[in-house]
């Protein structure tokens, strides 16, 4: 009889909880944390694994839908203040897409189409993409294929190492580094082509740079004219080598970095990670390091690093004018959030590096945070959104895309 | 605050009650209870980082250990698993994974029986125990 009395008071206790962040879910707001001055409204929801995110000019947004069944792309075609939806085309899975020069660009994990787009701007034959490259490797780990393009019709598309730290066996506790890793004639860089070249493959493209393990954000600087990149740094430093980084090191380390590309540059990878801690560059375990042997200066530095597994999956360069001073130029990085923490996971958020003369110039800062929908993630699948596409719209807002629930998000300034 | 104090009290007293009430009418047995125990420090230290402290694994990495068919399923398969690892990336309960299992062979036989045993009642599973001798001879099968 008193534990039913204590079940009714319990039922009516969490009902009221649940009354009450039901009300909260219902606000404008969608419970994300912002600088002063600055708004955030839900334009789109329920899309499924929203990855990548591109506008046209006339404010029509595009969503990349990666492992959808009714179809990859979706456009949210713009009503001036709201946002309509419209059917679904292109029967493949994937993150990149990108508008260059009257064409809609996406890839698969294999291949990079490209839709011919009419006065509109909208693509007039969704069923007839033209395929611009193909057969890009594709072994599961670090498979998607992200896309940017510079003002010369150049296109970049990063190819990821299909491995964590080049061992001869994956993810095996101890095992070492295979020598000359030949994973890097195929995969762990950026490759150039042509944007307007149809069929090209891996001999008509260039490796533009290697040793990157796996980029899913990256954006072309038009102040600079330079391509700028943000790696998914390597894991389980403590799992892997548990006699040289203690669990605390390993959740810390290494940097997830960000690189400015110039032609050729190698970043390293498998043979050293960076230690933002240390601001060195240190010889991977898997190849003779111990936590402090320094690398071969032959490999480029990173232009900014932050806390380590975050899993930076987009970079946009901020070019607009509604957002105060202080953002012109800089640059935003969506944080999916990490997996391999201990003992809580982190990221989840949208952070803001200052640049100034085409240099970070400042120390990065989170800028929008609130997504997961909890402060503290122990397991990865406890946070309800994951910000992984960033887009910026014709009137200078922000746009985040989540590829959990697929959820669009505004970000705007009000003076 | 007050009333969410009050909250977290009457679920966690909720919660050990039905805890306590599902393990007696499961009659689970005293070896299983101590395979468990020994299963969830092998659990994490080595499957915690891919799989997640609950279980739930990574959306498109690394599978959920909740209630598969797998996991639930045939000891010997799960055992050889464990033994040989994982890079298939066939569909487990209607999804993919990108990333690889690596093989736990170095783990003991009573290790790898714990540790299925603690997997497959926990995190919402319900399934027989996995006894160091089935680990043994999955083993000697391999090689
Ligand atoms: C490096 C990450 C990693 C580690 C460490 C790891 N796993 Fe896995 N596990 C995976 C991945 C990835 C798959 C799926 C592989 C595939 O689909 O090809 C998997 C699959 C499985 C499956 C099959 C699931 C199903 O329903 O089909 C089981 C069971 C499993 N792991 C248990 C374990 C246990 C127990 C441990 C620790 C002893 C462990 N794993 C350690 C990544 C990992």
């Amino acid at each position: 009889m008193k534990s039913l009395k204590i079940l009714k008071t319990f039922i009516l206790l969490s009902t009221v909880l649940l009354a009450h962040s039901y009300v909260n879910a219902q606000q404008a707001s969608p419970g994300l944390t912002l600088p002063a001055g600055f708004k955030a409204s839900v334009v789109a929801d329920k899309l499924g694994k929203a990855r990548h995110i591109a506008f046209n000019s006339k404010g029509d947004l595009f969503v990349k839908l990666d492992r959808s069944k009714n179809g990859g792309i979706v456009m949210l075609k713009s009503n001036g203040n709201s946002f309509e939806q419209t059917p679904a085309f292109g029967n493949y899975s994937g993150t990149g897409i990108a508008i260059h020069d009257g064409y809609l660009y996406a890839s698969s994990n294999k291949e990079v189409f490209r839709y011919k787009l009419n006065d509109q701007q909208q693509v007039s034959d969704p069923s007839k993409p033209e395929t611009v490259v193909t057969g890009l490797i594709d072994r599961g780990q670090h498979n998607s294929k992200s896309i940017a393009f510079d003002n010369d019709d150049n296109l970049y598309v990063n190819i990821g190492a299909y491995s964590n730290s080049c061992q001869q066996k994956d993810r095996q506790k101890g095992s070492m580094g295979r020598e000359g890793c030949p994973i890097l004639d195929s995969a762990g860089g950026i490759w150039q082509f042509k944007a307007d070249k149809l069929n090209q493959t891996y001999g008509d493209g260039t490796r533009y740079a290697t040793g990157l393990r796996n980029v899913v954000g990256l954006d072309w600087n038009k102040q600079t004219n330079t391509l700028f990149v943000m790696q998914h740094g390597r894991d389980q430093l403590h799992d892997l080598f548990p006699d040289l980084y203690t669990e605390q090191q390993s959740a810390e380390l290494p940097a997830e970095c960000m690189y400015e590309l110039k032609k050729d540059d190698n970043a390293g990878w498998p043979y050293l990670y960076y230690d933002q801690l240390q601001k060195k560059k240190i010889v991977a375990p898997e190849y003779g390091g111990d936590g402090k042997k320094e690398a071969d200066n032959k490999y480029i530095d990173p232009a900014a690093a932050f806390p380590g597994h975050m899993a930076p999956n987009a970079l946009l360069f901020y070019t607009g004018s509604q957002f105060p001073e202080k953002y012109k130029n800089g640059a935003f990085i969506a944080f999916h959030g990490s997996w391999n923490r201990s003992p809580q996971q982190e990221g989840y958020f949208v952070a803001f590096v200052p640049f100034k003369d085409g240099k970070p110039a400042g120390d990065w800062e989170i800028f929008a945070k609130g997504f997961a929908g909890t402060d503290k993630v122990v397991s990865t699948n406890e946070a309800q959104h994951r910000p992984c596409g960033l887009a910026q719209g014709p009137d200078g807002s922000l746009y985040v895309s989540d590829d959990v629930k697929g959820t669009i998000y505004k970000i705007s300034y009000q003076k | 605050m007050r009333f969410f104090l009050a909250f977290v009290f009457l679920s966690t007293c909720f919660s050990i009650n039905a805890q306590t009430k599902k393990a007696s009418t499961a009659k689970t047995s005293v070896t299983a209870v101590s395979s468990i125990a020994a299963g969830k420090a092998v659990y994490t230290q080595y499957c915690v980082t891919c799989h997640q402290a609950n279980g739930g694994g990574v959306p498109n990495l690394n599978p959920p250990l909740i209630k598969t068919s797998q996991v639930l399923g045939e000891k010997t398969k799960l055992i050889n698993i464990l033994l040989k690892g994982l890079d298939t990336h066939e569909e487990i309960n209607g999804d993919t994974y990108e990333n690889v299992m690596p093989s736990q062979s170095f783990l003991t036989d009573k290790q790898i029986a714990d540790v299925l045993t603690y997997v497959r009642n926990s995190f919402g599973n319900k399934a027989s125990a996995v006894v160091a001798a089935d680990v043994k001879t999955a083993r000697a099968k391999i090689k």
